[in-house]
């Protein structure tokens, strides 16, 4: 907490806060860190949150490899990460517990479900004693409460099974936390009553459970600790605010995009896989906006769908994560060959192989720029937050349907399941870029090049007088036949790299993030670290150093400038969540020595370790 | 490209023939398939801007380039996938997929599964010839046990895959099976594959003549095609032999086909819509005829159909600004 005032309420004022909840996967972390944002957000703080599970469904209960956490960082100020340490955490559980007061601050506050301390889940979690009652939590503020019965207690009146009962702790905790924080319930309240429409019971009792922790931190006779706190509301642009997930962001920006390109139908395909289902799921809702879904029975038919349906004259667009991406490949092999439009999400994740599933990475860059067989270029996007997805979508569906291409969106699974605040787009504002479909017969051939884009024309099947032929074999450049020829092959080759290349015409100069646009050291990121890396260069630019933030959204082609924009820095510094892959890109086309930060454990960025490496250098 | 200009009414068999020269080997039965395809366009007076020919990778997967209509010569094995997406964004379109026993069986097995479950509307035509052509002979998943071949020196020890049995099993609902040199049987099997909607799934007993010449010979040569063979039709006995003089019947007391006399008062009606029938004759083999024409047709709504059928489907007419507001929103003020 940054600063601390006593206000004249008797709260103490913050200028951002991060909390973490933690407890079981069964525990409702997730649902309870939402709800939290929720409330943060109609507050009028700025957010970031990190939700944080483990691959198991549903682990056994009390294990550390079953911790689920939430975390949240929200304050007044530019809140770009969902923050380094955590102020206050929330441990529903002993291994909730053990897992992650490593990141709680030195005097931060710990909640803990005294009850929930028991022997059999001290052993669970690897404790030979209980930390509650020796000094092994002495640097923190540690508040015990029998959450398990003070939550009995308050939904008592609605005679629920206790096993019924013991799911709504985690409201108790929520409605503690919002009294904290000063802010309302009730548009949990309404969710609750939503969410639990048809059992009308178990809605009464968790908003019991929910007034009850609220009032517990009103009513109880507190510790000297537990007091309540006020966070300034953020100074932001004045419009109409929502949440969005980077989930949301893209699936709306793939129908924006489509608005905007006027195409009827966008096939989404896709094939279940952790982290990029949610996309499946989002857009399968989205029907009354000419979104057909369709789950394949693997990968590589689900971008084959989405090819076809390219071909057919829609938007063809799949999606996975890197295991998925690999299975792709040959697909986009095709795309490329055939040069049709194709948009592919893909929510990296640590791997190689299964790897973690459910932890963020941005270790495919390399795959998405390279990965396939022969010369085989594409379009490679990377939105920076939550909020660009949504921008980014919009990009990716202009440039495959302007230069018939495969676009590759690089997403993480932090970036889907994290939200932020988001000002709304009015349509009307959006941009608009029409494709055209060829249906004049004169002088036509498939593989005709506008000879600005290099694109080739798109015909719909059932346009008459345009029936052709195209296919993964090697084509003629002047009739779109067979060809077998080797001046040609060569032709062809140069061709779809032009065409790829020349989007850098058509795509922003590179700009600064931050600073200037020479000095001595510039720090380069992409995806989704944008926030970690501009607060630690914010950080050191305080600090008197003369270092720049250079986020590159585009990373096949790059923008045309950015080579010679980053000569202008004696050193340049690359963080990334790999072992240094756009780090090597960027010394192989501009012959810079380019300096890697990795970060591989499956975890955002901190600010700080960003900062420290930043001050090593500077 | 040329421009033509007549309508599709006046279409002949070679009106549907592309300008690219036929690269088969001489004498393959594609050349036959083609021909019996081209005439079946012609006579069933299909649009040419409103037909596909999709294909994988393999001999007969050159098809689309020899046809004047649409075609998407793809990835090996994935054309049903390709299809798929093709119906699922213009239902209208009239999609063939032009496969082989390689293509459709192994490396797609897969999609064959999934597309003739979900009974999306294609003309799914499988050119049968037991061996890979393209890649110079290996034996192929309907490869009989034994079939040497440069992967096999020793014999195949594998055993076949029976395409109209995976394609029964897979839950297809209109399954034919006819071949190369029957021309006259094969362009109505086509036909009768086109006018039903939902997959059509109709192999072809298709000769290699370069790597696996004759090997249908104990069926389709003209000295034992009558004895070989049992042309089956919806409501007609199954009778086969030079005379017709021999039928099938059930045996009585277990699952079985059993050969008898023609005039016995027993023998089999066929019917298309039974699913146990056509299970049986798909698996029948020498010393059984093989059967020939639709074994199964018991039609249902196709998949795509039933995608534009549902609630709100791809109207497209949603209001992003609605969508976007959706859920909690909050004002901030300057």
């Amino acid at each position: 907490m940054a600063t601390s005032a006593v206000s004249r309420s008797g709260r103490e004022t913050r200028d951002s806060v991060v909390i973490r909840f933690a407890g079981d996967s069964g525990d409702g972390m997730q649902v309870t860190g939402s709800q939290f944002t929720l409330e943060t957000a109609l507050a009028g703080s700025d957010f970031s949150t990190f939700p944080d599970f483990p691959a198991e469904i549903r682990a056994p209960t009390g294990t550390t490899f079953g911790v689920s956490a939430f975390q949240i960082h929200f304050g007044g100020t530019d809140v770009m990460t969902p923050g380094d340490a955590v102020d206050v955490l929330v441990a529903m559980n002993p291994a909730a517990l053990t897992v992650e007061v490593h990141d709680l601050k030195v005097g931060g506050t710990v909640i803990v479900d005294t009850a929930a301390f028991n022997e059999r889940n001290l052993g669970k979690a690897g404790y030979a004693r209980n930390p509650l009652d020796d000094d092994s939590l002495a640097r923190y503020q540690v508040l015990k409460f029998d959450i398990t019965k003070l939550t009995a207690d308050a939904v008592k009146p609605h005679g629920l099974s206790s096993r019924e009962a013991h799911l709504c702790r985690n409201m108790w905790a929520l409605g503690l936390l919002l009294w904290m924080y000063g802010h309302e319930r009730t548009a949990t309240i309404e969710w609750l009553k939503r969410k639990f429409a048809k059992k009308p019971v178990i809605a009464e009792a968790n908003v019991a459970a929910l007034n009850a922790g609220h009032a517990f931190g009103e009513t109880a006779e507190m510790t000297e600790h537990m007091v309540g706190y006020v966070v300034p509301k953020a100074a932001v642009r004045a419009g109409r605010y929502r949440t969005v997930s980077g989930t949301e962001g893209l699936a709306w920006g793939l129908v924006a995009g489509m608005r905007a390109a006027g195409i009827e139908k966008m096939v989404f395909a896709g094939y279940p896989i952790t982290p990029a289902s949610a996309l499946l799921h989002t857009l399968a809702n989205l029907r009354a906006y000419g979104v057909i879904t369709f789950q394949a029975e693997d990968e590589i038919a689900a971008s084959g769908a989405a090819l076809g349906a390219s071909y057919a004259g829609a938007l063809g667009v799949t999606s996975s994560s890197g295991p998925g991406i690999a299975l792709k490949t040959e697909m986009l092999g095709l795309a490329i060959a055939t040069e049709l439009p194709l948009i592919v999400i893909d929510s990296q994740r640590a791997g190689p192989s299964t790897g973690m599933p459910t932890k963020a990475e941005q270790s495919d860059l390399f795959q998405a720029v390279h990965g396939r067989n022969a010369d085989a270029p594409l379009a490679v996007l990377a939105p920076a937050s939550t909020a660009d997805c949504f921008d980014i979508a919009i990009e990716a569906v202009r440039l495959a349907t302007k230069y018939m291409t495969p676009v590759i969106v690089l997403s993480d699974g932090y970036l889907a399941h994290a939200a932020e605040p988001w000002l709304i787009p009015r349509e009307a504002e959006l941009p608009r870029f029409p494709v055209t479909y060829r249906t004049e017969p004169e002088g036509f051939h498939p593989f005709l090049r506008d000879p600005e884009t290099l694109a080739r024309p798109w015909v719909k099947p059932g346009t008459p007088q345009l029936e052709h032929r195209i296919g993964g074999l090697e084509r003629d450049y002047d009739s779109g036949h067979i060809s077998y020829d080797p001046d040609n092959h060569a032709r062809m080759t140069k061709a779809r790299a032009d065409k790829i290349a020349g989007i850098a015409r058509d795509i922003p100069l590179q700009n600064v993030s931050l600073g200037d646009d020479h000095g001595k050291l510039a720090v380069v990121g992409w995806g989704s670290t944008f926030g970690a890396i501009h607060r630690a260069v914010q950080i050191a630019r305080d600090e008197g150093r003369d270092v720049a933030h250079i986020h590159v959204r585009y990373l096949s082609p790059f923008p045309r400038n950015l080579g010679d924009l980053l000569k202008r820095y004696e050193r340049v510094l690359v963080p990334e969540m790999n072992n240094g892959q756009l780090v090597k890109l960027l010394r192989a086309e501009y012959l810079i020595p380019a300096e890697s930060l990795p970060r591989v454990t499956g975890k955002p960025f901190r600010v700080t370790e960003i900062a420290q490496a930043i001050r090593k250098i500077s | 490209m040329s421009v033509t200009t007549i309508t599709d009414a006046q279409l002949a068999p070679k009106d549907y023939a592309s300008d690219q020269e036929v690269r088969w080997c001489p004498g393959c039965g594609d050349y036959a398939i083609l021909k019996a395809v081209q005439k079946a366009c012609a006579e069933m007076a299909l649009q040419r801007e409103r037909t596909v020919f999709v294909s994988g990778i393999g001999c007969a997967a050159r098809f689309p380039y020899y046809m004047s209509t649409y075609g998407f010569h793809t990835v090996h094995g994935r054309a049903p996938a390709i299809a798929t997406g093709i119906k699922l964004a213009n239902p209208e379109l009239d999609v063939w997929v032009m496969t082989g026993d390689g293509d459709g069986l192994s490396i797609g097995g897969n999609h064959m599964l999934h597309v003739l479950r979900r009974n999306v509307d294609l003309n799914i035509i499988l050119f049968n010839n037991e061996i890979y052509g393209l890649t110079k002979g290996q034996y192929s998943p309907t490869s009989r046990r034994g079939t040497r071949s440069p992967s096999t020196p020793l014999g195949s020890i594998e055993n076949p895959v029976s395409a109209c049995a995976f394609a029964l099993g897979a839950g297809a609902r209109f399954v034919a099976r006819s071949v190369d040199t029957l021309q006259a049987h094969l362009i109505a099997t086509l036909k009768r594959a086109h006018a039903h909607r939902g997959a059509s799934f109709v192999e072809i007993l298709q000769n290699c003549v370069v790597f696996n010449d004759a090997v249908f010979e104990h069926i389709t040569g003209k000295e034992v095609a009558a004895e070989a063979q049992v042309l089956v039709e919806h409501g007609k006995p199954l009778l086969f032999g030079k005379n017709k003089e021999k039928g099938l019947r059930l045996k009585a007391g277990t699952l079985e086909l059993e050969i008898i006399d023609a005039t016995a008062p027993d023998v089999l009606i066929h019917d298309e819509t039974s699913r146990p029938l056509a299970q049986l004759l798909a698996a029948l083999e020498p010393p059984f005829p093989t059967a020939m024409g639709v074994l199964y047709c018991s039609p249902t709504e196709s998949y795509e159909r039933d995608v534009y059928a549902q609630k709100g489907a791809a109207q497209g007419k949603g209001d992003l600004d609605a969508l976007l507001n959706s859920e909690r929103t909050w004002e901030v003020v300057p």
